[in-house]
């Protein structure tokens, strides 16, 4: 049963550069016990697409579109209901721990706030219940006295998805969740998060520059460039197999552990995405594409069903049935 | 000449804006606030020491400072306690060994060095009693004068300035910091009086000067009553004056915190916006403001000395001023010591509380 659908999500900044378009009408959907992987640069629109779920983005923004959850559209929702519907709904887990918490307040407290916020317990078993969440994510029921720049890195990360678990949502979104972690910590709240899809069925939203990451725990998988998805499909498939220049190059930028031949040369994409307020024409990929054809000056490119309802792509190349690496 | 310590100038925050005496004192008391918080390493004990340590340079070099500047700008005291009248040579000597200005200038130094020291502070020219007891008579009135300013500026400042910082640019906004910068530039004895001539004299609503009227009967409620409404333009000048100060810093301290990340967590977790500023903003902005609230307590003893002028009101300010004219010298050094070691002491309070509220500074010493 789909949770959150996107339907042309568009998400426009109005600043002194004039409009700069920063998602470009995003369709995507996630069912619940999913994980939707989303992948790509600095800058491609990714948080922005996070921040858009509970409406995060500051007023500067223009958002249309619309943005389903459970069957209720969050952009057009009142200001007293979006209040009720944000970490009842959906939470997140926010990337960089350290600013996303508050320095002057014991982690506990912020973990026990939302559920204070929501009226659903009383004091003291919001913060019996903050003690609870605290072990469930592997810390001690002691730390809840903690303040945050007492806690390690991993630990704070912790905080964090304690605090996205405090109201019980139907859907969370990790925003580089474990990017800024060690491999081993990182591997420890992966476990964790996929552990609570896997027993609560709650949908989950996982964004992420690691393609590692996303293919070892998505079951689907969307690549993003320039606010716009590129390539959709079953998560392993599209980076093993990529059928967008972009999503191979991003693939490539990974060595691969054990194959001698990418050791010493992981592949890298030169340049860098395009500029939101000034669009090449056509395909927004294009500067940076080998394979493009004529046709990508001119044509802005579909995201498209190629090899069965499963996959999609938005590269004219792709969608003929061409290779999409040299 | 402002009233009060101007909260924006950290470096003028040692003494009295516009006492030119306190100005030329060195070891500014406000320099350990600044520069000592990122050295030493080691426990409180030592963080303690060395603050405590610096604290007592600066209070010796107050010390030292005070007794040649009041007798390098007041000339020969005699002479000006007995000018228009006629005196023998005799009467002359007497009055200076009576004074204790006959001694040689190394003795009258030590004298003055352990007197200080001992709270011995000699006895005023004009008054020819103990400093002392002047001092001990007078504080009360200085500290409920700026004492009672100084929370409403510090409270009426920090909680306009949340709410302006907040909404950046509002109407709210730019009314508030105009008001508040327009009331903080006025002149301050300029200000007493419009404000005597509006409430004491058109609308006759409180009394013009003084601290109490002497028809009050004796007895405490109507004494307090009465005091109270003495109180009442005073105050309202003093903190009119000085509470922009509050404002601004309040309002840059909530601006810095605007884009922070922890404010959209609070938002996305279903909290009201002004919770978010209650709850998230304020308490992490107030931590920055800390040292500027010492360094008011610090100036309410020397705060008030153009509106204590203004409306006569019987407190050291007024006490100060009264004494350059006569001028006291041995009051004006006591005074001057006064002040600059309150000044001090709250500084050091400030360096104190740090270590307890911002645990970087236990880290990195």
């Amino acid at each position: 049963m789909t949770l959150l659908e996107f339907e042309d999500l568009r998400v426009t900044y109005t600043g002194s550069r004039g409009r700069i378009p920063a998602v470009r009408g995003v369709d995507l959907a996630v069912d619940a016990g999913e994980i939707l992987g989303i992948a790509g640069e600095s800058g491609c629109g990714k948080s922005t697409l996070a921040m858009a779920v509970l409406r995060l983005l500051p007023r500067s923004a223009e958002v249309t579109g619309r943005i389903l959850l459970d069957g209720e559209d969050l952009l057009t929702m009142g200001w007293g209901r979006l209040r009720a519907v944000r970490w009842t709904g959906a939470s997140i887990v926010f990337q960089g721990a350290m600013h996303s918490l508050n320095a002057v307040h014991r982690v506990g407290r912020q973990v026990a706030e939302p559920i204070l916020v929501h009226g659903e317990a009383s004091p003291a078993k919001a913060a019996a219940r903050a003690e609870e969440l605290l072990e469930r994510v592997g810390l001690p029921p002691s730390r809840a006295r903690s303040y945050p720049h007492e806690l390690s890195g991993g630990q704070r990360q912790r905080v964090m998805i304690a605090m996205a678990l405090a109201c019980d949502p139907d859907l969370i979104i990790a925003d580089e969740a474990t990017t800024a972690l060690d491999v081993m910590v990182q591997a420890q709240v992966l476990e964790l998060l996929t552990g609570l899809v896997a027993e609560r069925g709650v949908g989950m939203v996982m964004i992420s520059h690691d393609l590692s990451v996303l293919s070892a725990v998505c079951g689907t998988a969307a690549v993003m460039y320039a606010g716009r998805i590129v390539e959709r499909g079953p998560a392993h498939e599209v980076f093993a197999q990529a059928r967008h220049p972009y999503s191979a190059a991003l693939g490539a930028a990974f060595p691969v552990i054990g194959d001698p031949a990418s050791r010493g040369r992981p592949g890298g994409l030169a340049g860098d995405p395009p500029d939101p307020a000034r669009l090449p024409e056509g395909c927004s990929f294009r500067p940076r594409c080998a394979v493009a054809v004529e046709r990508c000056g001119s044509e802005s490119p579909e995201l498209v069903a190629v090899q069965g309802a499963e996959r999609s792509s938005a590269c004219f190349v792709a969608q003929e049935g061409g290779p999409v690496v040299l | 000449m402002t009233d009060g310590t101007p909260p924006s100038e950290p470096d003028r925050a040692s003494g009295p804006a516009g006492d030119a005496a306190d100005r030329g004192a060195p070891g500014a008391p406000a320099a350990p606030a600044a520069g000592a918080r990122t050295r030493v390493s080691g426990g409180f004990g030592r963080y303690l020491l060395k603050h405590v340590a610096g604290a007592a340079v600066s209070l010796l070099l107050v010390l030292f400072s005070s007794f040649f500047i009041f007798r390098l700008i007041a000339g020969d005291p005699i002479d000006q306690l007995t000018r228009e009248r006629p005196v023998s040579p005799e009467q002359r000597a007497a009055m200076r060994a009576e004074l204790g200005l006959d001694q040689p200038m190394w003795k009258q130094f030590w004298d003055y060095i352990t007197g200080t020291l001992t709270m011995d502070l000699g006895d005023s020219f004009q008054y020819r009693r103990p400093i002392f007891d002047l001092i001990v008579e007078r504080l009360p009135a200085t500290l409920l004068l700026s004492g009672t300013g100084m929370v409403l500026a510090v409270l009426l400042g920090f909680w306009i300035g949340a709410r302006a910082g907040w909404r950046q640019g509002s109407r709210f906004d730019r009314g508030q910091v105009a008001t508040g910068l327009l009331l903080y530039s006025a002149p301050t004895f300029w200000l007493g009086m419009i404000v005597i001539l509006v409430f004491a004299r058109y609308l006759g609503l409180f009394p013009v000067n003084g601290m109490r009227s002497p028809s009050t009967p004796p007895d405490f409620w109507s004494q307090a009553v009465d005091i109270g409404h003495h109180l009442v333009l005073p105050v309202l000048t003093y903190t009119a004056v000085v509470y922009a100060g509050y404002l601004m810093i309040m309002r840059s301290s909530v601006l810095d915190e605007l884009g922070g990340d922890y404010l959209t967590t609070a938002r996305a977790k279903g909290l009201r916006d002004d919770e978010v500023r209650r709850r998230h903003a304020v308490p992490n902005a107030l931590l920055p403001t800390v040292t500027l609230v010492f360094l008011a307590l610090g100036s309410v003893v020397n705060g008030s000395i153009v509106t204590e002028t203004v409306f006569s009101w019987p407190g050291l300010g007024s006490l100060f001023v009264q004494s350059i004219f006569y001028p006291d010298r041995p009051v004006l050094q006591a005074l001057f010591v006064l002040f600059s070691a309150s000044t001090i002491l709250a500084v050091l309070c400030a360096e104190i509380l740090y270590w307890f509220i911002d645990p970087r500074i236990r880290r990195t010493g």
